[in-house]
């Protein structure tokens, strides 16, 4: 077991894939010759060729059109967007085709296809490179939508999702590439698509999260526990679809609850878990359910003060904490 | 039911106010927004707005009472409680409590066996533990309780009531409310599950959450300790909360104690000597002592000060002032300068713009800087909010306004409160060397002595100067004299340094 960055992890469990499996292909924007932006598919196209992984032109409609052709023809594709930020043009093909595949032919299709993306700020990409948009997909039956927060998770997700029949998107924080490092196996494993994992026991406060706010939560978690309050800390994992059990589980426990999302609060990931929450915890709850997530405005703003204005801090965090604990 | 009236929350450290002076007595009606009452807390004077027309109904703390924030001070017959006491039993069916309440005990109300098979009595059980308990208004905790729970149950034969909780008509339905403001205090549903199963009489839980909430927590640790041994029987007087159900948070704060409406007491019973009289302590002398003397218990004291070579700044003064006043029509002092000289010494050292925590000193991103004004018969420091954002002429007709108001006593609550670092310009009354006491929960408090004329050497010749001392008190927890003396003689660099030729901008 060696310790691996997220992007590593990432790495490595396509390329064993694809050494496993030959159906596996990439496609997307820079991913051969460049090895992708941020340097997940890096010599990848030197091992497997330029048929398997494949430079795209820059038309994401194409990349996700392509990819579920491929996949329905008994390939495995990964279909890598740049941004989040740019999925936008593909929205038809992952929800009005990929989605909708197994239901409309009756179970005798289906498109096993991986949509990878990174998602998320805090790295001055400003309005075109830094937003959450997990929850419009989040909100599509036929889809799952995972987000791994450690390179453990990292590589044991996406084989996960490559040997999964149906289309799953696999958001990675970008914040996460290089920032956060842990234990990864060599070798073969898989992680749950559709499980939450208990990232820190605790009984005051449940805290529910996801991708980098996980790591957020819990630096503002261990301020908290140097005052004496415990607070237990769910990696959400799949946000399609949510792992009700756990989320019951910590809800009740705890009594308090505090959601943390980097994306702003309407209508997403956090209103969902609340909501989960409200229907299924109301005689345990022993504050109001809260969330904290972004302002609501249309993005995240270059400008490095309003950038840190927009996002979920430790501080932030943590005062919301405290305003729970003392609920 | 009556709208009872909560102490407000008066400032961000404040934890309690003093009731001053009743401005309605039971009986006066009331437009909503009226003031009702003058307030006291550290060290200003504030009124409560009503919450809505009505009717004085009673006053809960008499004047002079100190009560914490979030507890009841007052109630108000509006006419929407008029109507619902009127029809006891529709106020019996909805969910709120039908009667004034009062905490002598509620107009009796009798209940038909219909009433108490409603479906609302699966609540009961909850309140079941409480119904018997009679409200005391000496007993702080009863009253909340009661007027949170157990309103129109006092009067429910408590003999016929099952002691532990099993799930009996215990009467009307008497659901707490549910958070929706004035009353502040509610149960959560998983508190009355555990109270329930537990069979918990809430009576003997000091809450620990907001507003004195009984939280999961507290009845669980309750629940513990009572199984796991005797527990003390509360007495009636008010007891502090046992350290047990005060959780860590609160108790780094000055926690409030339970006891609601208790007169402040002088420590030390005192008779007067022949010929001596009693000044009796006004409301504001009270909160004056009780800060003065939590500061000085609170913080460690320690002093710095430095002479300040004024030519420059009485240069400047001297030149801007005819027109300066002509314009704005303010006197200009040397107090904006050295607010200005002070706010960019903060600036360089943050630890000064701070205060201390346990979880470690917490630096203020904002400077809102504290005008100290002294008043015949109080002590004001209203905050000049940002005040790094202000020019020199900026910060004299900004503070001229709030002395102005300050003295009128026509401050706004938010314009006395906030406040990172405070300034005294005790030259102002013709001191010459000042030791002055912080203002928590800030870092320090720097006085200004009076500018006088000395002869001072300068390049080895003696030369007539006007010098000014600069005082600093500060928090030895937080800073050393190392950092005190680099921030005060930062200041008295940026004093001597100004460019004679400059401007107020």
């Amino acid at each position: 077991m060696a310790e691996k960055t997220y992007i590593e992890a990432i790495r490595d469990g396509i390329r064993e894939e694809m050494r496993r499996d030959e159906r596996v292909m990439i496609i997307g924007e820079d991913v051969g010759a460049k090895g992708g932006v941020f340097g997940v598919t890096e010599r990848l196209q030197q091992e497997f060729g330029e048929w398997r992984v494949l430079d795209s032109p820059l038309a994401e409609s194409l990349i996700v059109g392509v990819a579920i052709g491929a996949a329905m023809n008994g390939m495995r594709p990964i279909a890598e967007i740049q941004f989040q930020d740019f999925i936008l043009p593909a929205v038809d093909q992952i929800i009005g085709e990929a989605a909708k595949m197994r239901y409309r032919s009756n179970g005798d299709w289906g498109v096993p296809m991986v949509v990878r993306s990174p998602f998320g700020g805090g790295v001055h990409g400003a309005l075109y490179h830094s937003q959450s948009i997990e929850a419009i997909f989040a909100h599509i039956p036929g889809l799952r939508v995972v987000v791994p927060s450690t390179p453990y998770d990292a590589k044991g997700m996406i084989i996960a999702a490559l040997r999964d029949p149906d289309p799953v998107l696999y958001f990675e924080h970008k914040r996460c590439y290089r920032a956060i490092k842990g234990d990864v196996p060599d070798g073969e494993y898989t992680v749950p698509l559709d499980r939450a994992r208990t990232v820190r026991e605790g009984s005051d406060i449940a805290v529910f999260s996801y991708g980098m706010m996980v790591h957020t939560s819990l630096e503002a978690v261990d301020r908290l526990a140097a005052d004496g309050f415990s607070c237990e800390v769910t990696d959400l994992r799949s946000l399609r679809p949510f792992d009700r059990e756990a989320i019951v589980a910590s809800a009740r426990k705890c009594g308090k609850v505090l959601i943390v999302q980097e994306a702003n609060l309407a209508v997403s990931v956090a209103s969902e878990v609340a909501a989960i929450i409200a229907e299924e915890c109301f005689a345990d709850l022993d504050a109001p359910v809260m969330r904290l997530g972004g302002p609501e405005i249309p993005a995240m703003p270059f400008s490095p003060p309003l950038e840190q204005f927009y996002l979920v801090t430790p501080n932030k965090v943590e005062a919301k904490l405290r305003e729970l604990a003392a609920y | 039911m009556p709208l009872t009236v909560t102490m407000p929350q008066l400032g961000e450290s404040v934890t309690e106010g003093t009731i001053a002076r009743w401005l309605k007595q039971p009986g006066d009606a009331i437009a909503k927004y009226e003031s009702i009452a003058e307030v006291i807390t550290d060290k200003v004077n504030a009124e409560i707005p009503a919450p809505a027309d009505g009717v004085m109904s009673e006053l809960i703390a008499p004047e002079g009472a100190v009560v914490p924030v979030g507890q009841p001070i007052c109630s108000i017959e509006t006419a929407d409680s008029a109507s619902a006491a009127a029809e006891p039993s529709a106020a019996a069916a909805s969910s709120v409590p039908a009667q004034a309440a009062p905490p002598a005990p509620a107009t009796p109300q009798t209940m038909s066996p219909t009433q108490a098979v409603q479906p609302a009595q699966t609540h009961s059980a909850s309140e079941a533990g409480t119904a018997q308990l009679g409200p005391a208004p000496s007993e702080p905790l009863a009253a909340e309780v009661v007027g949170a729970v157990a309103e129109t149950q006092t009067d429910t034969q408590p003999e016929t009531q099952p002691q532990p909780p099993s799930p009996a008509p215990t009467g009307s339905s008497a659901e707490p409310s549910g958070g929706n403001g004035a009353a502040g205090y509610h149960l959560t549903p998983a508190v009355r599950m555990l109270v329930r199963e537990h069979g918990v009489d809430l009576r003997e839980i000091s809450g620990s959450g907001l507003g004195g909430r009984v939280t999961k927590k507290d009845v669980l640790e309750y629940v513990q300790q009572r199984d796991a041994g005797p527990v003390a029987r509360p007495s009636s007087a008010p007891a502090p909360a046992t350290p047990s159900v005060v959780s860590t948070a609160q108790a780094a704060q000055p926690a409030p104690s339970p006891t609601s409406v208790q007169p402040q007491q002088s420590p030390v019973p005192f008779t007067a000597g022949e010929g001596d009289t009693i000044v009796p302590l006004t409301p504001v002398r009270k909160a004056i002592a009780e800060h003065m003397v939590r500061s000085r218990q609170t913080s460690p004291h320690a002093y710095v000060m430095v002479e300040v070579d004024m030519s420059a700044v009485s240069t400047i003064r001297d030149r801007e002032r005819a027109a300066f006043e002509q314009r704005h029509g303010v006197k200009l002092t040397f107090l904006p300068f050295v607010a200005r000289a002070v706010i960019e010494a903060l600036q360089r050292h943050p630890t000064l713009n701070a205060s201390w925590s346990d979880a470690g000193v917490v630096v203020k991103r904002n400077i809102n800087l504290g005008i100290a004004v002294a008043l015949e018969d109080n002590l004001i420091v209203p905050v000049v909010r940002d005040a790094d954002r202000l020019s020199i002429a900026g910060l004299a007709t900004t503070m001229a306004d709030l002395g102005a108001r300050a003295r009128s006593n026509h401050l706004k609550l938010d314009e006395i409160q906030g406040g990172t670092f405070t300034l005294n310009n005790t030259g102002a009354l013709g001191a010459v060397m000042t030791q002055a006491i912080i203002n928590q929960p800030q870092a320090a408090i720097m006085t200004m002595d009076l500018v006088v004329k000395r002869p001072v050497v300068v390049s080895d010749a003696i030369a007539i100067r006007p010098v000014m001392n600069l005082g600093l008190s500060f928090d030895h927890r937080i800073n050393d004299g190392l950092q005190a003396t680099r921030f005060v003689t930062a200041v008295q660099k940026l004093l001597e340094g100004m460019d004679p030729s400059g401007t107020l901008v």
